[in-house]
């Protein structure tokens, strides 16, 4: 077996791992991610806090797990869902030209100018105070994924508008292609390496995205961890300085990030 | 061993009297303002950073000492209020001159007085002498006597004169002639204010030497505390006026001769719960809230000693009622603490119609105890208490969610929908007096956060409180004022409408270079006191602990 595709099985494995430990999380430890142990807070890692505590006396191997749940789900799922919206219109405005080009792209613009900071406010606003937090939640990577496609779209309409004047697309013309085989069939497998980077770029993004969301009550509450509001404890470096294990969850994102870079197969290998 | 005891005492005498013998006048102060000063016009002042220039360079009639919480005389050598309340006379100290050289008379301040109170000015200083319809009359008999009558008697009348910088009716400079230690010698926009000495200072310290000592102060304009954080590091700033928990425990852990703990301030946190009868809540969580009983019962459930200790890294004390022990007069040391005790406020609850089973609350209807608490997203330590909170009631079986909004949305919510259960805030006090609390405690006070505004009071221990502060504020002696505001605090601790939870302690650091320093709870806590700071030659003496 090659070294890339070793590696590329090892990062499918911990990913796999991470995602099953999230899921389970409630056979893998037996803490409550809310319970504080007051008397233990900021404590090291031990046999009976793996990850140590937080500064409410948490144990951060039980949110670890339980935001992993919650991260690795629901980012993953808001990607999807922009990468897709990005991938169709992008694909369409590339190939079609003309008129639906402009539109798309102005659509695009329009979104990406809106101030979303003011629009989450607005939508917070808007949403009762007793709405359901897994509710919320959802709400939050849905709306996520609605709004985060503008900035995908522009690099897969610049992907697709290079291939509007291949040779093969000419011939499928000529051989009277309709512009939905034409996308699906011809420009879309095509894409492929462009659409699939998108997604695993945007994941972290949303990951981080959500950290700031619940600054602004919105997204994930407590007690309810993420790894958005594990992070948010790392706010301020003295506290990492001072509790090294604190930043655990940043390692296990790098790591995620790292891994979902590393399966992505190669553009050569695509082609 | 007698000689080697007598040995060790003089070598501390000697060490005690270092400070005064090796520190020398002269030098530059350096700090930051934490915002722009919005105005160096004194009677327009209403920002934090306004406050510092007005009190380093405004010179006041009557000065409240920051250490003491007494009067004392400043450009007034003494005052007398008529029994009456409504008029004060002043008796001005003679010779003293504005920083640019004009005099100071009597004109002076009816200049001031009259800048004060005219409606056009708005002058939020003013307004704490707005006492009743009419006008305030300002007499000058002679150049060193005014006196100045107001339509109304005023509670703590004397102590109001504190905030009034007298300006000069004379000079052409207006309100940058003034009669404080430091004068607005240079500013730049978004980077710094630079005061300078005021050569015509009327104080002297016991030799006789003029002060202040400091020949300059340079106020830098810095929002970020943790860039002021690194620079005091770095010794570009002497002296940070307040520090949060976290900044003051890494800077002791690396030098613990810098950081000064002045003590339990006055800022409290606490927690109400919405009363308002026109609130859009259901009518089952409305009576929940009306209830002394319930309210009683969750301050009792709430350990306030975990949140100090964790939290305020223990800098923070359990508040039990509206004033801090820190305000020493006002204070009422008779309020029972109530302890955190679980047990207790099951009774009370068991007492109130509730039903605890099954660790879940509900009330005589079935319905179950839940509810919203919302506090302002951003600030770490109140979404700590609001997670502490949320456990300490869990054990009485009320499931609470803690909801963090952006700060408009929040006071959107507290003053115009009403749409919310509990919440979570600070309260930031500056003034020592219970009239400064009027709108808070009277039930038409727009600050009466649990119900506001209203036209007749909706309790009967409302419409007492009603009472008592408009007694206390026409009350003639400060005894007779806090017999009644003791009474106040009373009714509070046994109502709980406020549930007070820790008063934090007000933590500084100041730079062993600075001399004289004498850290204080109250504003401006670290250089309340700058016109006697001296700047030592060497690093190792420092501010008196």
């Amino acid at each position: 077996m090659n070294p890339s595709k070793l590696l590329r099985i090892s990062c499918a494995v911990f990913l796999c791992a991470i995602f099953l430990a999230g899921v389970f999380a409630g056979v893998v430890t037996h803490y409550s991610y809310a319970k504080q142990f007051r008397e233990l807070p900021n404590a090291a890692p031990s046999s009976s806090h793996l990850f140590g505590t937080d500064a409410l006396g948490r144990d951060l191997f039980a949110r670890v797990l339980y935001g992993t749940r919650i991260s690795l789900l629901l980012a993953p799922a808001a990607a999807v869902l922009s990468t897709i919206i990005a991938g169709v219109l992008g694909a369409f405005a590339g190939l079609m030209g003309r008129w639906l080009e402009k539109v798309v792209l102005a659509t695009a613009d329009l979104c990406m100018a809106l101030p979303l900071l003011f629009v989450l406010l607005a939508l917070r606003a808007l949403l009762p105070l007793d709405v359901n937090p897994v509710l919320s939640v959802v709400a939050t990577f849905v709306f996520l994924g609605l709004l985060g496609w503008p900035a995908s779209l522009r690099v897969v309409w610049a992907a697709s508008r290079n291939l509007r004047d291949s040779d093969f697309l000419l011939l499928a013309r000529a051989s009277g292609c309709r512009p939905s085989r034409l996308i699906f069939r011809h420009v879309v497998p095509n894409l492929r390496p462009v659409l699939l980077a998108q997604l695993w770029i945007s994941i972290p993004l949303y990951v981080l995205t959500e950290a700031t969301l619940s600054m602004l009550g919105l997204g994930v509450m407590e007690p309810l961890p993420s790894w958005g509001n594990l992070l948010r404890g790392l706010e301020d470096f003295s506290v990492v300085s001072a509790n090294p294990w604190r930043a655990l969850p940043l390692l296990l994102l790098i790591l995620v990030v790292i891994s979902f870079q590393l399966i992505l197969p190669a553009q050569e290998e695509i082609q | 061993m007698r000689k080697h005891s007598v040995g060790v005492l003089l070598l501390f005498a000697s060490a005690a009297l270092a400070p005064a013998t090796r520190a020398q006048s002269g030098g530059q102060l350096h700090f930051c303002l934490h915002g722009e000063p919005k105005t160096f016009n004194p009677i327009l002042v209403d920002d934090e950073a306004s406050e510092h220039i007005r009190y380093l360079t405004g010179g006041v009639l009557i000065r409240l000492n920051r250490q003491s919480q007494a009067l004392e005389a400043s450009l007034a050598t003494s005052w007398e209020i008529s029994r009456d309340r409504k008029t004060i006379t002043f008796h001005l100290r003679k010779g003293v001159r504005f920083s640019d050289g004009t005099p100071f008379t009597s004109e002076d301040v009816a200049y001031t007085m009259n800048q004060l109170m005219d409606p056009q000015t708005h002058s939020p200083t003013g307004d704490a002498f707005r006492s009743g319809e009419g006008t305030v009359d300002v007499n000058t008999p002679t150049p060193d006597v005014v006196a100045i009558t107001f339509p109304a008697p005023i509670a703590g009348l004397d102590r109001l004169f504190d905030q009034v910088a007298i300006m000069s009716a004379q000079s052409p400079r207006k309100e940058m002639a003034v009669l404080g230690p430091f004068f607005v010698a240079e500013y730049k926009a978004g980077s710094y204010v630079l005061l300078q000495k005021n050569p015509n200072y009327w104080k002297h310290d016991a030799q006789g030497k003029p002060l202040p000592y400091l020949d300059s102060i340079r106020l830098d304009i810095q929002r970020n505390r943790d860039i002021e954080l690194v620079r005091f590091r770095k010794g570009e700033l002497q002296m940070i006026n307040r520090l949060d928990a976290e900044q003051f425990d890494r800077l002791k852990h690396d030098d613990p001769a810098v950081t000064h703990n002045a003590g339990t301030g006055l800022d409290a946190e606490q927690l109400w719960f919405n009363q308002v009868p026109a609130a859009p809540l259901p009518e089952n969580k409305k009576a929940w809230f009306r209830s002394a009983k319930f309210r009683r019962a969750i301050s009792a459930a709430i350990n306030r000693d975990d949140m100090c200790r964790i939290v305020y890294g223990g800098y923070a004390k359990p508040a039990y009622g509206p004033v801090s022990p820190a305000n020493h007069f006002w204070f009422n040391a008779a309020l029972e603490s109530p302890k955190h005790d679980t047990k207790a406020a099951l009774a009370l609850l068991t007492q109130a119609g509730f039903k605890y089973a099954n660790e879940t609350l509900k009330d005589a209807a079935g319905n179950r105890v839940e509810f919203n608490l919302v506090t302002n997203s951003g600030n770490a330590s109140r979404e700590k208490m609001a997670a502490m909170i949320q456990q300490d009631l869990a054990e009485i079986g009320i499931k609470v969610n803690v909801v963090t909004l952006d700060f408009p949305s929040l006071i959107e919510r507290m003053t115009r929908t009403f749409d919310y259960d509990a919440c979570l805030l600070g309260l930031v006090n500056t003034d020592l007096d219970p009239d400064s609390q009027m709108t808070v405690w009277l039930s038409s006070g727009e600050n009466h956060q649990w119900n506001p505004n209203q036209k007749t009071p909706a309790t009967a221990w409302e419409a007492e409180i009603d009472k008592l502060m408009r007694e206390q504020a026409s009350a003639v002696t400060d005894d007779e004022r806090k017999v009644k505001f003791d009474r106040v605090q009373h009714i509070v601790a046994e109502q709980q409408p406020f549930i007070y939870l820790i008063n934090k302690d007000v933590l500084l650091a100041v730079s062993p270079a600075v001399v004289g320093a004498a850290p204080v709870v109250l504003s401006p806590q670290a250089f309340w006191n700058a016109e006697t700071l001296r700047l030592s030659p060497s690093a190792e003496l420092g501010a008196q602990k």
